[in-house]
């Protein structure tokens, strides 16, 4: 079947607010299908909101504006909704589960994704191939997964399983929010692996991220500046070079 | 006697008459316990103990002394017990609170259990003294020394009476020195008309080890369970309840640790819906030194349910370097359900280490929109959630056998919750069992 013509993600003039502080305000972006978009910006640009408010936090108001995902109106849509329909977001702060093994939740989510596409379930061998094949990639311990999600896991575990979920699920679009934070050098070489594996012309991403090292591995196509709220420059990779040496000053200054 | 005059309820009044009528009076030992029954009567909330629990007033009159079994109740309650899955190597049954010889396996050379009168225990507590006075019969469950009993010894305790009954049993269980047993204790077959006032005595001599299990799943009125324990040197209780059944259920433990180095750990999911109550309350004493106690109790409460815990652990002069942690923790899962948890320390001994916390919430919505961006539905999440909550408490009597046995009602009652939640389908588990 052919793929619809138009972008796969598109952000019209949002404005979010929460507790009544308003955090996003007009609001516009556009992600391609195969294009990985960075969006850059100093804390308190709302980057962060911005993942949440796509993956459908239940916190946020939206004051106006739109998200188009595949041409479906995403903001009718509860989180689950969204993530059968192919949006993931890798938390910044995955969170923890007690009590649930990792392994279980991870079978449970990919059945549901599956059942909602009028797939059958996996087998038990066939769904322990695919976590093998992904954890080894991400170099996770499997005996890890057999304890409780994210429970005592230090803070590049939790990022990797990030990762292997969102391998395992095989979403259309990858958020990934602050996924570098908390990574050593090495961490970040095995995530990135992870993500660059991933990259597929039917595949977009939108990695949020404070700092251009993360895209020295992850390397984007658009890089998209956010400051107050809004998208405040978009460009090529040098845009990320640029921020790097001179800082977010001169665009929080241009939202002011 | 009394010059004054006391204004009696109705079960009161009922109960004085069945009192007579039976001709228990007969015995000075009833006598006397009826005696302390019915100087305080039914209790109220003014009797601290009972804070949370207004006897008095749930009880609008004393329902008719069941009859001994008849064999119509007999082949009832063989009904009952072919439809469950056989868990226990050696089974006890008694039905409304008599041995029903017909129904029970032959015990091993060193267990045995027959009829006798326990030797009594010094619990001031009118439920506990109307058991006394009440009681029909009494049995006796007793382990030898040094005996350790490979299988599991299930109790069933069977009410098959369709219409208003109350039932009154007694039990003691008593494990030699070094002795080891694994029992399970089900409540059954009770119907909305059944008041149930069950008792048991455990007493664990040196170094004896027991771990207990208690099913309440039926639907009686009324169900009050007191359970009197003694720990001498060494000795090791593990006693883990589940409760997802009854309209209100009211557990009293009252356990004493008698002897150093004793250890005991006390557990219970209690599993309320509609506008049920259950309050569970109990006493732990250190009478001796190192002794170790911890209470962890777990509560998922629903619609216009109330749940109360009070727990409170003595650590007397005698008992430096105890151990002691007690914790309850509850999901509320509607506006109106309730849970009152009142945990207290008493410590007279001055090397000691004891905490206690409780904590009351509904399901983290943080996690519940985390599991749902990996696709679960709300609901899938949250029986997820509840399944784990449950699942951590009932891992705590670390037996594959019992832990099972307790998944079974607790799955149940998550399945219908579902159903009542959602009108989905009732099965569906999340959490591998035994591995």
């Amino acid at each position: 079947m052919m793929q619809a013509a138009g972008p796969m993600l598109e952000i019209k003039k949002l404005s979010v607010s929460i507790h009544g502080a308003p955090i996003l305000e007009d609001l516009n972006l556009t992600v391609r299908a195969g294009e990985v978009a960075a969006i850059m910006g100093p804390n308190g640009s709302g980057k962060s909101t911005l993942a949440y408010v796509i993956a459908g936090k239940p916190d946020y108001e939206i004051v106006s504006g739109e998200i188009w995902f595949d041409g479906e109106d995403l903001l009718e849509l509860e989180p689950n909704e969204r993530a059968q329909k192919g949006v993931f977001l890798a938390f910044q702060y995955p969170v923890e589960i007690p009590g649930v093994a990792t392994m279980t939740f991870m079978k449970a989510t990919l059945n549901a994704r599956r059942r909602s596409r009028g797939q059958g379930d996996l087998t038990t061998p066939d769904f322990m191939r695919r976590v093998r094949e992904a954890s080894q990639m991400l170099k996770l311990d499997q005996e890890m997964l057999r304890r409780p999600l994210n429970v005592g896991f230090s803070g590049g575990e939790k990022k990797r399983l990030e990762i292997l979920q969102m391998a395992l699920l095989r979403p259309r679009l990858c958020v990934l929010d602050e996924t570098d934070s908390g990574l050593d050098i090495d961490a970040l070489k095995v995530v990135s692996d992870g993500v660059n594996a991933l990259r597929d012309p039917e595949r977009a991403f939108l990695v949020i991220t404070h700092y251009q090292r993360l895209l020295e591995h992850i390397r984007p196509d658009v890089v998209h500046v956010m400051a107050k709220g809004r998208i405040v420059a978009s460009g090529g990779p040098e845009l990320a070079l640029e921020l790097e040496r001179n800082g977010y000053r001169d665009y929080a200054e241009a939202a002011a | 006697m009394t010059a004054h005059v006391v204004q009696r309820s109705t079960a009161e009044t009922t109960l004085m008459r069945q009192f007579e009528t039976e001709k228990l009076s007969s015995s000075p030992r009833r006598a006397d316990a009826f005696g302390r029954f019915i100087a305080g009567g039914l209790p109220t909330r003014r009797v601290e103990s009972w804070h949370y629990t207004d006897l008095r007033a749930a009880m609008r009159d004393a329902a008719p002394l069941a009859p001994a079994p008849d064999s119509g109740a007999i082949e009832d309650a063989r009904a009952i017990l072919t439809d469950r899955k056989r868990m226990a190597a050696w089974r006890i049954v008694l039905v409304d609170g008599r041995l029903v010889a017909e129904l029970c396996d032959q015990f091993p050379p060193a267990v045995s259990f027959s009829r006798e009168e326990p030797s009594p225990v010094d619990v001031d507590d009118p439920m506990v003294a109307l058991n006394e006075a009440m009681s029909v019969e009494a049995y006796v469950l007793k382990v030898a020394d040094g005996a350790r009993v490979e299988g599991l010894i299930e109790i069933t305790h069977i009410s098959t009476a369709k219409d208003a009954r109350s039932v009154y049993s007694r039990v003691a269980i008593l494990l030699g020195i070094g002795a080891s047993a694994s029992l399970i204790e089900s409540y059954l077959g009770a119907g909305p008309g059944v008041q149930r006032n069950s008792l048991a005595i455990l007493t664990l001599a040196e170094g004896a080890r027991a771990k207990h299990v208690v099913l309440v799943e039926d639907d009686a009125e009324l169900h009050i369970e007191s359970r009197l324990g003694q720990l001498a040197a060494g000795a090791e209780l593990n006693d883990f309840v589940l409760i997802s059944g009854g309209a209100l259920t009211r557990r009293q433990l009252f356990h004493k640790l008698i002897g150093p180095e004793a250890k005991i750990t006390l557990g219970g999911l209690t599993l309320l819906d509609g506008k049920r109550r259950s309050d569970t309350t109990l006493q732990v004493v250190h009478a001796a030194e190192a002794g170790t106690s911890r209470e962890y109790y777990r509560a998922i409460v629903d619609d216009e349910a109330v749940g109360t815990f009070q727990g409170k652990v003595i650590v007397e002069n005698a008992a430096q370097k105890t151990d002691g942690a007690m914790k309850s923790q509850a999901v509320l899962l509607s506006p109106r359900a309730q849970m009152n948890a009142k945990p207290e320390l008493e410590i007279l001994a001055d090397d000691v280490v004891c905490g206690h916390g409780a904590t009351v919430g509904s399901l983290d919505p943080e996690q519940l929109f985390y599991m749902m961006t990996r696709s679960l539905d709300r609901d899938e999440a949250e029986s997820m959630l509840l399944e784990a909550f449950g699942e951590e408490a009932i891992r705590r009597i670390e037996d594959d056998v019992l832990a099972e046995a307790l998944r079974r009602p607790f799955w149940a009652w998550l399945a219908r919750e579902r159903v009542a939640r959602v009108g989905g389908e009732g099965e569906i588990h999340w959490v591998e069992s035994a591995s």
